[in-house]
């Protein structure tokens, strides 16, 4: 494919999912599952939820961990060489970023308006109810024959869940379950 | 304090926030009030919290709507330029390597085994904060039935995220217009 033809997917592709990504962190996989893995196509299942493995161990949200890393990878393994995959990776984190940036900045001219305006509190409310959703479809999303390949993987889900429950560390236990894949595999 | 000071003053405090906030999202709330409301007294504690709640009701990390809001208040639009910056640049940078570097490991054996045992573990991370949320979200056996709804359209019948948070919006405002409305009279 073309290479500003790439680059121009990649950034409407970002600016959709910062404009649709309410509710932040996990809310926004199954956006960005459906834009980069089912629509485009430039990462598999298992490589997006490596990226999601590796955003819960790093600083940052999600949503620019996904778009630095997809913007780099989607340029690269087209056959495009790094500095341009450097220039994809830009462009990805900076088409996310563009939403918030136009509408927080509306905001601070409305604030005051905003904070108490009965039809947003009320959309607010119901918006809360379809994150929660949206969370859980992200999990029942990745719950596919790609990162549960057997039994043990259905043991490492049941363990790390109630140690994460325990508000055991996330990167102690991300750190953890790897080594316990490479015992078991 | 000149001008080009409280500029790089801006882009210094959200890049350190940026830098240490290791999983995104609401982890790092407590680490920018810090900043924002004891050192710097940016903003006083209560004027944070309305600004917490509007940050959370635009799309997007919740994070850089935060740094945006901040700049913006500070030293207007270019202020939040500054900050939105800041917060990305951390993650950017370290995302950014890693993909580089992890793009030509992929397909090793070792890594592969490792990854093997974190995935399971990555959906557990996802799932596991439900609960807490829900309950925060205000799910009550009379609602359930949206998020459950939601999770079964967007896993099962494969329908865009983006349709469903435009309904939620507007059946947010429908309800507020037709409903709530009409109990008051």
């Amino acid at each position: 494919m073309e290479l500003t033809e790439l680059y121009l997917q990649l950034f409407i592709s970002f600016l959709k999912i910062g404009l649709f990504g309410f509710g932040g962190g996990y809310a926004m996989l199954p956006l960005i599952q459906r834009e980069v893995v089912d629509i485009h196509g430039w990462i598999s299942v298992n490589d997006f939820t490596d990226i999601v493995a590796i955003s819960q161990t790093t600083p940052g949200p999600i949503a620019f961990n996904s778009a630095t890393y997809i913007g780099y990878t989607a340029i690269t393994e087209a056959g495009y060489s790094t500095g341009y995959g450097i220039l994809g990776s830009a462009i990805s984190t900076l088409a996310v970023s563009i939403p918030s940036l136009i509408l927080m900045t509306l905001v601070c001219l409305f604030f005051f308006r905003l904070k108490n305006n009965p039809w947003l509190q009320s959309s607010l409310s119901v918006l809360k109810l379809t994150i929660i959703g949206l969370i859980a479809s992200a999990a029942l999303m990745l719950m596919n024959e790609h990162n549960f390949i057997d039994y043990k993987s259905w043991i490492i889900f049941t363990i790390i869940m109630i140690a994460s429950i325990r508000k055991v560390d996330p990167i102690l236990l991300i750190v953890l379950s790897g080594i316990a894949g490479l015992i078991l595999y | 304090m000149n001008l080009a000071k409280q500029y790089l003053e801006l882009f210094l405090v959200f890049f350190k926030i940026g830098a240490f906030t290791f999983g995104g999202g609401y982890a790092m709330i407590p680490l920018i009030r810090n900043e924002v409301v004891n050192k710097k007294k940016w903003l006083a504690d209560n004027e944070f919290m309305d600004m917490l709640a509007l940050a959370q009701s635009v799309p997007g990390p919740i994070s850089l709507n935060t740094a945006i809001f901040v700049g913006n208040k500070r030293l207007g639009f270019k202020g939040s330029l500054f900050t939105g910056a800041g917060i990305i640049l951390p993650s950017f940078i370290i995302i950014l390597l890693i993909a580089i570097v992890f793009t030509q490991f992929k397909d090793n054996q070792v890594v592969e085994r490792i990854f093997r045992g974190v995935r399971p573990a990555v959906v557990a991370l996802i799932v596991a904060p439900l609960l807490g949320l829900g309950k925060s979200a205000g799910i009550k056996i009379s609602n359930i039935w949206v998020p459950i709804t939601v999770a079964l359209l967007v896993w099962l019948l494969k329908i865009s995220p983006v349709y469903i948070i435009l309904f939620s919006a507007i059946f947010g405002i429908l309800y507020f217009l037709f409903i709530k409305q009409k109990t008051k009279k």
